[in-house]
């Protein structure tokens, strides 16, 4: 469907009981559904001749360490029919098993090698889960936010043993994040007190 | 008595002159036909995500560059645009011009490179020899603009850095009536040249089906017949401004996708040519002194202008918590930037989604059934460079 609230409408109606959630933002839909429900709607998205989204754009993580459903799963799809973007999210927390969508779009093999490198998130029925983008060997999931900037081991040539070798990062200074947020608000206060004084007259 | 043959394994890369730049692929080798091919990338994986979260929105335009380092603008452009959706902000029309300009002078970058070393994979070396020299003079013309050849950091949320200097234009402009006859001059080494036809007719040929499932974008997709482009599509800046023509190709393999290549870079001159034409003199970034930084000469002026430098170099300018998708038409396919933003001055999350990324994920699918020579050339024609695939 061309047009937007259309096909937020159709959508909507379609999978009342799947979806919790939907809101258009900068032209694109973002829905949000429950984890279980994920291969029935993503098929329908894909299928159904009002939607038709066939391309999967990429599979992400986005991660909020202090809940307790502490991972955004987020799928982005492309229709070229309709030349529309829909936005798929659902929540998990730590330790949860999410399905694969390789049986649907063979590019989710890599996405999801990647969500699962970077942040440690398990999907099944996949057919080869490996690490794909930090070295053999790596131990952590690097995007996850309680993880070190630095990393916590370092590379080098062992000069003595000849060859080389991991070991943990010594850093001469520690990595400083300057905080450069200010503590006052600009001037905000000066207009709060001109509204009201307007308000008066 | 029958003798047991065993597949032979095949390391190719991570040091191989065709897998430009570093590549591991394990190939399983029956004979001199592929059975399965694994890539192994990360080799140059920086964790550029992770320091974009730890840097401010213009601290983190330079990492930008070095994804697709061929191309380095057009990268920064997703990344503005998204920032500049966010935020609500218009560009003034001169910066839009400079910019499309500069993407499309990083099209032909990309096309070139990749063309040139595509013939020199399967054997000719004159291609890159003469293609290279074009792309020295159209990085002089980065140079001019930004300041650097490769990693020009010249795009902002709001514009661009500082307006080109005198003369740049003119020189653009000289190169625009030059550069078909190269092009010639490569389609005549090229085009109907029988060894290169050789090895890239029906070579990696993808199926329209195929292309939409394995996430294909930019040349790949077109090579397999469908019309899909971002810049007319979804136009963004002052693409619906614009005149130009989308090349499609028909049997989807190697050869066609060259085709597309050296199509994509005539229409790429002249896009440049109306860019020149339409540009009018102006502002090059928006007014809004919380986004973009005073000129020298109102900081020893102006109060005002001086704690706007001042904020906008320390703590940066902040971005309202959102979260959006936005992508641009790349040389080498869709580049996406997924922004999540959090209110602070620094991303909470940028996800960069590389074309590089899928398109060398169906290396399996591509080169299953083919021989051991044609991997070259398929990897050629996906045209990857490991900037972007490893990020």
């Amino acid at each position: 469907m061309k047009n937007l609230v259309d096909l937020e409408k159709k959508i909507n109606s379609e999978l009342a009981s799947k979806i919790k959630k939907t809101e258009i933002k900068h032209n694109q839909i973002y829905i949000e559904i429950e984890k279980e429900d994920l291969i029935d709607v993503t098929l329908f998205l894909k299928t159904n001749n009002y939607t038709k989204f066939r391309q999967l754009i990429d599979i992400t993580v986005v991660d909020h360490p202090e809940e307790s459903q502490r991972f955004k799963i987020v799928y982005l799809f492309l229709s070229h029919e309709f030349n529309q973007r829909i936005i798929l999210n659902y929540f998990i927390s730590e330790n949860e098993v999410i399905s694969s969508l390789t049986s649907i779009f063979p590019s989710a093999n890599w996405m999801e090698r990647e969500v699962f490198d970077m942040y440690g998130v398990n999907f099944k029925d996949h057919p080869d889960l490996r690490r794909i983008l930090t070295d053999y060997g790596f131990e952590g999931h690097p995007l996850r936010k309680d993880f070190p900037l630095t990393g916590n081991s370092e590379v080098r040539y062992s000069e003595d043993q000849k060859k080389v070798i991991n070991e943990p990062v010594k850093l001469e200074q520690n990595y400083r994040n300057f905080d450069y947020e200010s503590p006052w608000e600009g001037t905000k206060y000066i207009k709060d007190i001109k509204e009201t004084n307007d308000k008066k007259n | 008595m029958t003798k047991k043959i065993k597949n032979l394994n095949l390391n190719f890369g991570p040091q191989h002159p065709a897998a430009h730049g570093v590549l591991r692929l394990i190939l399983e080798l029956d004979g001199e036909v592929v059975e399965k091919a694994d890539p192994h990338i990360g080799l140059l994986h920086r964790g550029t995500e992770k320091l974009i979260e730890n840097k401010t929105y213009m601290q983190a335009v330079p990492y930008f560059d070095r994804l697709d380092y061929v191309a380095p603008m057009n990268q920064e452009h997703a990344f503005a645009l998204a920032i500049e959706k966010i935020l609500e902000i218009d560009v003034p029309i001169r910066a839009q011009f400079i910019r499309v300009m500069f993407c499309e002078i990083g099209r032909i970058l990309s096309h070139i490179l990749n063309v040139t070393t595509q013939a020199l994979d399967v054997g000719a070396l004159t291609p890159s020899l003469w293609g290279f020299e074009e792309r020295e003079t159209l990085m002089s013309f980065y140079e001019r603009a930004s300041g650097s050849r490769l990693h020009a950091n010249y795009f902002r949320a709001g514009g661009v850095h500082q307006d080109l200097p005198a003369g740049l234009e003119n020189d653009i402009a000289k190169f625009c009536e030059n550069f078909p006859k190269i092009i010639n001059d490569l389609e005549n080494l090229l085009t109907d040249n029988r060894i290169f036809k050789q090895r890239n007719v029906d070579i990696g040929i993808v199926t329209k089906e195929d292309a939409l499932d394995y996430s294909f974008s930019g040349v790949m997709i077109r090579g397999s017949g469908v019309p899909w482009d971002l810049r007319k599509s979804q136009p963004y800046d002052c693409y619906d401004q614009l005149e130009f023509k989308i090349p499609v190709g028909k049997n989807g393999d190697c050869y066609d996708r060259y085709l597309c290549r050296i199509e994509e870079m005539k229409e790429s001159v002249s896009i440049i040519n109306q860019c020149l034409e339409k540009m009018e003199k102006g502002p090059i970034k928006t007014f809004d002194g919380k986004i973009s930084p005073p000129s020298k000469k109102e900081i020893k002026q102006s109060m005002e202008a001086l704690i706007h430098h001042f904020k906008l170099f320390t703590e940066g300018y902040r971005v309202p918590k959102d979260e959006i998708y936005t992508a641009v038409e790349a040389p080498k396919g869709e580049f996406g930037v997924y922004l999540i933003s959090d209110g602070s001055s620094k991303p909470y999350k940028c996800k960069i989604r590389a074309p590089g990324f899928s398109h060398l994920q169906s290396m399996d699918y591509l080169i299953r059934g083919h021989m051991l020579a044609d991997v070259p050339a398929v990897l050629g024609s996906l045209d990857i460079v490991f900037g972007e695939v490893d990020r």
